[in-house]
């Protein structure tokens, strides 16, 4: 870690966004993680994503678990709302909140260890219900707190530092999130914001769960050869299927690419996704297809990266449940006492 | 762009703003992180070895460096390093076993320096040790030249000049004061191996127009004015004073005006008030006594009244640009403005003069009546004869001829020692890694946020009262500190190794002025503007990479980078380190010369 706190100057030139704010006012505090973590990057990749997406701090919340990756948020959006909780139990504790107050931004940051082992439940839960969120695996392979047991996503047959072979199969999070029925699901890396952050943009502004698996070398006990989550084995595998701009609606588009190379998606709040294709007959909307895509590509050793999956008419937990739409710190005590007249019609109603 | 070669002196040395402004480069951070803690005497033999009079120009300068602080750039206003410089040299020990020694047996040359201001004490000061036998002629009967004859005492004691001309002087130099040379044929029949002209720009320009003549019982000349102050000569003015020009001397003039009696002074300008020439720091200084700035108003004629000065009448301008940005003052044809006064001091520039040079002798003048001097050497056409400080080049300040009179130093070792003038010595230059333990390093890295600390002043009514009491009292050692720590340690340099890095983006991340980025090369034009930052400063450069694993480059813009070590902190792999880069310009003695 560093002995000093980032300086509060900052570039004389930066830019601010529609707020008046600088991308420097959604950082929290500096980072207690080593030197060159992966994790780091994704914060920053977030700061940037919600500067650019011009959020008011307040109105988000960032819940987290337990591991390096559940440290994270301290390390962003200082000025949001935060939930450290229990090991794995993030997705339970996001999905209440969701449902107490569906005004707020929920950012669920978990590892690879919170949701693949112990948290495996919950995660696989908070998908199938459809709780509106970005969930976020910063994912490294390893336990990095506990000095770099393999975890639960470490590749069979990979690495550790000190030369063993890992021989427990593993578990790919992306193809549990399409199975569990997520609406938007992508894969990233974090040495590559310009592929991070319009995903992370595009995430925020989707309705429904949005998951976001993004591979982060720990660069203490997973960045060697024979490692496949580590830098240069990523980028030496980094296959993009596409690459995602992310344009709010009040920017005009631009086109300027050949037809059939570009597919531009509108999602529910109308935010417009314009995906320039990689792998020209990959289709984002087939589900099917892409689980198939994964475990052949997954197969071959490459680490197929970019906007998996989209549902783009993807319906949330509210939406389901039919909830109230005000939160529940707006409703005034009429509405949450509606007296003994309404409880008889609605015992009446269930007769 | 071609990968940044980071052992061209030069590169390290831009970064330090202030170093690379300041003529003669004297370290200036590694002396402020000196007076940080708390060995003054050290900081003050930094300066000392560098610009010779560290405790009159940490009253004085001129301060090239200030304008080009990194710390201005970052926030409001520079590290008041002139400032910092006087708590050195205030709070210091004993130094006169820090001195270099002086040899007995001399090495038998025999150099004469004319003129005892800046320039030559400083060429006396690198000769002596070297052996030299120098010897100093002025025309005053105390050396130091205009240090002594023309900055008033209250911005500079006498005290503070007596002690740093006496540290040169008492190395042996041999003194004929108080004799004004009338002949440089008669200087060189002596038979001097080398001589040093550092005769100053001594004559005042005077301002004909209207009742010059008659008035001339009230109307003085600002820098023989100020001499003959200086030297007690006149202790009273007028009751109302006009001292016309912009300059550092007019500033001068009339705050000891105020001194002397001046109960209504005012300095009149033809031009603009920001245009002026006088440091903005003297301009409010001289407000701050009461003393009002008046602009765009040309001097027509000294008013007359029963055969004595009465006033002056002033013609109202304004500044018209043309289509080539130049300037003209345009009559604005309102009625001129009549100021009353008793006295008036005409401040409007100096020139040099040399009607003692032979114009037969070989040393070839211009055609505006000025020396040949190679600007580098310091050299006349007179192979032996050298120039300095204002004599060289026309009227600059202190510290230029501090500059001056170090490569003249050199110049002089080297024509003695037998070789060529020419070739110049290059400077010493080391660059050490800072790095104490996983994140410890031998500065302060953390940034102090403070804004920039005023200097006390001495109360305003003793002030105005006592020409000789000293305005303004310098930092105290704790004000001191807090002023050293807002340094940004620019001679710290981030020194990036590229096959070390891994390209994980941390130091991007950390950086709080984002001033790294990694992108694909290109030229660097085209570079700039797609930085993280754009880099808009194009006297700042960019420290660019070899290529990295993935084809990419790093590219740093130097401008506003704050030396805080984040990035080397924050990188896994030492790809960054943070190395002290320390540039000591070579004078004269052995290191000067090649053989």
């Amino acid at each position: 870690m560093t002995y000093i706190a980032k300086p509060k100057l900052h570039h004389p030139k930066l830019p601010t966004n529609k707020l008046g704010f600088t991308h420097r006012d959604y950082e929290g505090a500096v980072s207690t993680l080593c030197a060159g973590c992966g994790h780091d990057s994704i914060s920053a990749a977030i700061v940037q994503a919600c500067f650019e997406l011009d959020l008011p701090p307040h109105r988000i919340a960032k819940l987290s678990g337990i591991g390096c990756s559940s440290k994270t948020p301290t390390y962003f959006l200082g000025a949001s709302h935060g939930f450290n909780s229990v090991h794995g139990r993030m997705p339970s504790v996001l999905t209440g909140a969701n449902l107490a107050n569906r005004d707020l931004i929920y950012l669920g940051v978990s590892g690879d260890g919170d949701s693949a082992s112990i948290g495996l439940g919950q995660f696989a839960h908070s998908i199938r219900r459809g709780v509106n969120m970005v969930y976020i695996v910063e994912n490294n392979g390893v336990y990095g707190l506990t000095k770099g047991q393999f975890s639960a996503t470490a590749d069979k047959g990979s690495k550790n530092k000190r030369g063993v072979m890992n021989t427990d199969s593993s578990i790919d999070m992306v193809s549990m999130a399409l199975q569990f029925g997520a609406s938007f699901v992508a894969r990233s890396f974090s040495g590559d914001k310009d592929q991070l952050v319009p995903l992370l943009k595009a995430a925020i502004a989707h309705d429904g769960a949005a998951f976001l698996d993004v591979i982060s070398p720990c660069v203490a006990f997973n960045n060697h050869l024979g490692s496949t989550k580590s830098f240069d084995f990523v980028r030496e595998h980094n296959e993009a299927v596409n690459r995602l701009d992310f344009i709010t609606t009040r920017e005009p588009i631009r086109v300027d690419y050949q037809p059939g190379t570009v597919e531009v998606v509108t999602q529910h709040d109308g935010s417009v996704l314009r995906l320039r294709k990689v792998a020209a007959d990959y289709d984002v909307h087939n589900r099917i297809a892409a689980m198939n895509y994964l475990q052949e590509r997954g197969a071959a050793g490459e680490v197929v990266t970019g906007l998996l999956y989209l549902d783009a008419e993807a319906h949330d937990l509210h939406g389901y449940l039919n909830t109230v739409e005000k939160p529940f710190n707006e409703l005034g005590e009429a509405e949450l006492i509606p007296g003994s007249e309404s409880l008889e019609r609605f015992n009446q109603s269930l007769r | 762009m071609d990968p940044t070669d980071i052992r061209v002196p030069d590169y390290f040395h831009k970064v330090v703003d202030c170093q690379w402004a300041c003529p003669s480069h004297t370290p200036v951070p590694e002396y402020i992180r000196l007076i940080a803690a708390g060995r003054y005497t050290d900081a003050y033999m930094v300066n000392w070895a560098s610009n010779v009079f560290p405790g009159i120009l940490g009253r004085t300068c001129d301060r090239p460096c200030e304008p080009a602080c990194r710390r201005g750039r970052v926030e409001k206003e520079p590290v008041a390093i002139c400032r910092l410089k006087r708590v050195a040299a205030d709070n210091k020990g004993e130094i006169k076993r820090l001195l270099p020694a002086i040899p007995a047996r001399k090495n038998g040359k025999r150099v004469a320096l004319l003129g005892a201001g800046p320039a030559s004490l400083t060429v006396a000061r690198d000769l002596m040790p070297l052996g030299y036998h120098c010897v100093l002629y002025d025309g005053d009967g105390r050396a130091g030249g205009m240090i002594r004859s023309q900055i008033p005492k209250f911005r500079l004691p006498e005290a503070v000049i007596d002690e740093e001309v006496g540290y040169i002087t008492d190395m042996g130099v041999e003194l004929r004061l108080g004799r004004r040379v009338d002949s440089l044929k008669a200087v060189l029949a002596e038979g001097y191996d080398a001589v040093f002209v550092g005769t100053g720009a001594p004559r005042g320009r005077d301002l004909d127009i209207p009742g010059r003549k008659e008035a001339a019982a009230n109307i003085h000349i600002g820098i023989d004015w100020l001499s003959s102050v200086s030297f007690g000569h006149i202790d009273k003015i007028g009751r109302r004073v006009i001292v016309l020009g912009g300059g550092n001397t007019a500033m001068d003039c009339c705050r000891s005006s105020k001194r002397l009696g001046g109960e209504q002074v005012t300095v009149v300008v033809r031009s603009g008030f920001d245009e002026m020439k006088a440091s903005p720091w003297e301009k409010e200084d001289a407000m701050h006594e009461g003393i009002p700035i008046l602009n765009y108003l040309v001097p027509r004629e000294f008013v007359l009244r029963d055969g004595r000065l009465a006033g002056m009448r002033f013609e109202k301008v304004a500044a018209h640009y043309d289509g080539t940005g130049r300037r003209s003052l345009v009559a604005t044809g309102e009625p001129d403005l009549l100021l009353d006064c008793d006295d008036v001091l005409v401040a409007v520039g100096q020139e040099n003069a040399f009607p003692w040079i032979e114009r037969d002798i070989g040393l070839d003048f211009d055609k505006w009546g000025m020396p040949k001097v190679d600007p580098r050497t310091m050299q006349s056409t007179l192979p032996k004869v050298f120039f300095g400080g204002d004599a060289a080049f026309g009227p600059k300040n202190i510290i230029w001829a501090v500059a001056h009179g170090h490569e003249a130093a050199v110049s002089i070792d080297k024509l003695l020692s037998g070789e060529q003038v020419k070739d110049r010595p290059p400077p010493l230059v080391n660059l050490v890694s800072q790095k104490m333990g996983i994140h410890e390093w031998s500065y302060d890295n953390d940034v102090s946020l403070d804004l920039r600390y005023k200097v006390p002043h001495a109360e305003q009514a003793v002030a105005l009262k006592n020409i000789k009491v000293e305005v303004e009292l310098g930092f105290d050692r704790k004000l001191g500190y807090l002023e050293a720590e807002r340094c940004l340690n620019c001679d710290v340099q981030t020194v990036f190794a590229a096959p070390l890095c891994i390209e994980c983006d941390a130091c991007v991340d950390i950086c709080p002025m984002d001033c790294i980025t990694f992108t694909g090369n290109g030229g660097e034009n085209e570079l700039r503007p797609r930085l993280k930052v754009p880099a808009n400063n194009p006297s700042q450069d960019l420290y660019v990479s070899a290529a990295l694993k993935t084809g990419r480059v790093m590219v740093k813009d130097e401008d506003v980078c704050l030396h805080c070590g984040l990035c080397a902190e924050r990188c896994p792999t030492g790809a960054w380190d943070m190395q002290k880069f320390l540039l000591e310009m070579t004078q004269a003695g052995p290191a000067c010369r090649s053989r």
